[in-house]
């Protein structure tokens, strides 16, 4: 307990590492997924009812699978192998991505679909082409899309199976806050684990915090 | 309109200094990757022995650990540079199979058997190691089994097949988990279980839990040091999982292994042999 | 904007021709081999009961939806297909300031970056709304709102407007205010096309009027005479107030279009 208290630094770099892992993670999620819920959203093609289903059933994919996956896949024996990046804060950051991913990109098509529905007509008479109103719709919905990056941090934050596979828990190099977490109780230091994961809360609510105020200062200077 | 650009400008830069450190981890000091097992390194050893070996080589050890079965799964794929495990039979099938280079002892300690202060089955009077889990077996106290191909499973199923006796039924549950997990579940359900001496020096959760039974030669736990075969894996950090191999099975390694206590108390017993 | 087709160039100088356009869905034809030809000098003002498919005709006409048998001509100017604009009923804006939104038209239009921001602000000054440049447009009144869609519109320059229903939703101030900026429009060579269900202001805005009924075009007369008296007694009894009800079943049938045939 007196770890905390003394800011030790051991607690620090776990902290600093959970942020790493799941900020770069949640960044090249949305990367990704923010265009690409747009493009289901706005295009029609074959088996876009599958892919929808697809997308939403696997934002429910549990992290120890997505792990597992991501395990054999950068494991030596694997396709991925040669890049050596098992056991890497790399290969926690590819497995979190993979997890947070369907989650934004299902939310965001349903939100782009949404707007699209109500600015369609309009758009087009304009003059603009569905790939051309891409930007402008993930920037109109942009409160709601901060919400879904959100849950996607959440998500990501909050899960151990993942990154406990692929990144084996090495202390100062693959430790974060949930494996810590995990470590400690499965030690029988519950007291220790219950401290970690106080801090874990206040991390989190801090992020959200911070971009709630965010959110209020920029509607506000709209006015 | 400023301060909306001052903070969208702010929140990049937030991030980036986040997530930039991380390209710093990369090797800069050279380093093995040691698979070991849960208990071990629960047990605090390889706090107590790595930065002896770092100070001494200039390498650092980078250990993952798990349960047993999936050490020898990794030294299978190749993915670690040498292992550290309590499994003298898969560690020769490893070494026999070509994925290891050799098998040498390192240490070993024991297995004890845990159980509540009450003993209902009254295993403390037993004077065999198998006697004990007879007296289990009939009054069918609970019993956590660690379930998961792990050392201390592996071990607890031998011994069971001394006592020619087949565990199952209510009283018996296998949790397959890992050890501190399952000395948390058997001291919450006041059952008995098989555990290493090194995570039960080390384990602060207690509550009315006591060792019961130890000293019976099979409850002997010895480890074994196998660095992973370069002929069959090319990218093993050969030489620097050697000179690890060869420091653990030195005097000084051996004597920093018979060094380590908890509350006076010695977990390993090194094996002096070279 | 424009659904055109391999046909030649509209004839007798019209800025867009419609022929024989269907809409069928599910059976049921919303237009009916409607014909039309939209020329230059005049505002053409559409008038019918409702579901007659003025809407979907104006839709067809812009190029938002493809016709299910017929072809739209639009014209060119200079080669380039004639700039079109279209107000809807209730304006659509995105979540940014008024300003804003002009400048996106602006920007998808090609309009040179350095440029945007001042053609924003004199079409917001051309309709009065420079006070509220600054303001989210989605919380403005319904009637600055609509005067914003007039604005964005006219930051385009377009040689055809498309109007429907404009102010049916505004109080007779925002409507006056509405009708203003039209005219502002045609005073400056914009072809207006404009549907209304309210006859005082068909009357006020129209110099020919197209009556539709029942997916069809009945009439296409000058303003003049279509108010005092109108070709074709279906039209009248719309001008008597009263409920026009379709006696033909809405199937395809040799067509009367144009000429009285009631």
């Amino acid at each position: 307990m007196s770890l905390i208290a003394t800011g030790d630094p051991t607690l620090f770099s776990i902290v600093q590492l959970s942020l790493q892992v799941s900020l770069t993670a949640v960044l090249l999620a949305s990367l990704i997924a923010l265009p690409l819920g747009a493009l289901i959203a706005l295009f029609r093609f074959p088996g876009r009812g599958v892919v929808i289903t697809l997308l939403n059933a696997l934002m429910g994919l549990p992290p120890v699978v997505a792990g597992l996956i991501v395990y054999l896949s950068l494991s030596r024996a694997g396709p991925l192998g040669q890049f050596g990046l098992l056991f890497t804060p790399t290969a926690m950051v590819i497995a979190q991505t993979l997890l947070v991913l369907p989650i934004i990109a299902a939310l965001t098509r349903q939100a782009i679909e949404n707007l699209w529905e109500e600015y369609r007509e309009q758009l087009r008479s304009l003059g603009s082409g569905r790939i051309r109103a891409i930007p402008t719709l993930l920037w109109d919905a942009r409160i709601t899309l901060t919400t879904v990056v959100l849950a996607g941090f959440g998500r990501a934050s909050a899960e151990v199976g993942a990154v406990l596979i692929v990144g084996g828990n090495i202390e100062g190099v693959t430790r974060v806050m949930t494996t810590a977490i995990a470590l400690e109780t499965s030690r029988g230091d519950l007291p220790l684990a219950l401290a970690l994961g106080l801090i874990l809360l206040v991390l989190v609510a801090l992020i959200n915090g911070t971009a709630y105020l965010l959110g209020e200062i920029t509607s506000r200077n709209m006015q | 309109m400023s301060l909306t650009r001052l903070l969208s400008a702010a929140l990049p830069l937030l991030l980036a200094a986040a997530i930039v450190p991380t390209a710093q981890v990369a090797a800069d000091a050279p380093f093995i990757t040691l698979a070991s097992t849960t208990s071990t390194e629960q047990s605090g050893l390889f706090r107590h022995l790595i930065p002896h070996f770092t100070e001494r080589t200039g390498i650092e050890v980078r250990v993952v650990a798990v349960g047993t079965g999936q050490a020898f799964t990794i030294g299978r794929r190749g993915d670690a540079d040498v292992l550290l495990v309590h499994h003298r039979e898969g560690e020769e099938a490893l070494v026999a199979n070509g994925f290891g280079t050799e098998r040498r002892d390192v240490m070993h300690n024991d297995f004890i058997l845990i159980g509540p202060r009450s003993d209902p089955a009254d295993v403390a009077a037993a004077a065999t190691i198998a006697e004990a889990l007879k007296r289990i077996f009939e009054a069918q106290a609970p019993f956590a089994s660690r379930g998961d191909d792990s050392g201390t499973h592996r071990k607890e199923l031998e011994l069971w097949k001394e006592t020619g006796l087949s565990p199952g039924g209510r009283w018996y549950r296998e949790l397959g988990s890992g050890m501190g997990a399952t000395l948390n579940t058997a001291a919450a359900m006041d059952a008995y279980t098989l555990a290493d001496r090194g995570t039960w020096l080390s384990f602060r959760n207690r509550q009315e839990m006591e060792a019961l039974f130890e000293g019976d030669p099979l409850l002997f736990n010895p480890y074994g040091s196998i660095p992973l075969n370069p002929d069959r894996f090319p990218w093993v950090k050969a030489d620097l999982a050697w000179q690890w191999h060869e420091w653990i099975t030195s005097t000084e390694g051996q004597e920093l292994i018979g060094s380590y206590l908890i509350d006076d108390v010695p977990l390993f017993f090194p094996s002096l042999e070279r | 904007m424009s659904v055109t087709t391999m046909s030649p160039d509209p004839v007798d100088g019209a800025l867009v021709e419609l022929n024989e356009i269907s809409f069928v869905r599910s059976g049921n034809a919303y237009l009916d081999r409607a014909s039309l030809a939209l020329r230059p000098d005049g505002r053409t003002i559409i008038v019918g009961p409702n579901g007659s498919g003025k809407s979907l005709l104006m839709r067809i006409a812009h190029g938002l939806l493809k016709p299910t048998r017929g072809h739209v001509t639009t014209g060119r100017r200079n080669g380039c297909p004639l700039r079109q604009a279209m107000v809807f009923q209730r304006p659509v804006m995105l979540r940014r300031s008024a300003q804003a939104n002009v400048i996106h038209a602006l920007t998808l239009a090609g309009t040179p970056r350095r440029r945007r921001r001042e053609h924003a602000e004199r079409a917001l000054a051309s309709f009065g709304l420079s006070q509220v440049a600054d303001r989210p447009a989605r919380i403005l009144s319904g009637g600055e709102q609509q005067r914003l869609a007039l604005a964005r519109a006219w930051a385009l320059r377009p040689e055809i407007l498309f109007l429907d229903e404009p102010s049916s939703a505004l109080d007779p101030a925002a409507t006056k205010a509405v009708e203003e900026g039209i005219n502002t429009f045609h005073e400056h060579g914009t072809k207006i096309v404009l549907i209304t269900h309210d006859l005082g202001q068909a009357r006020r805005l129209a110099d020919d009027v197209v009556f539709m009924c029942c997916g069809r075009i009945i009439e296409h007369t000058p303003a003049s005479r279509f108010f005092s008296s109108p070709v074709t007694e279906a039209a009248a009894g719309f001008l008597r107030g009263e409920l026009i009800l379709d006696t033909d079943p809405p199937v395809e049938q040799p067509g009367k279009q144009g000429g009285p045939s009631f």
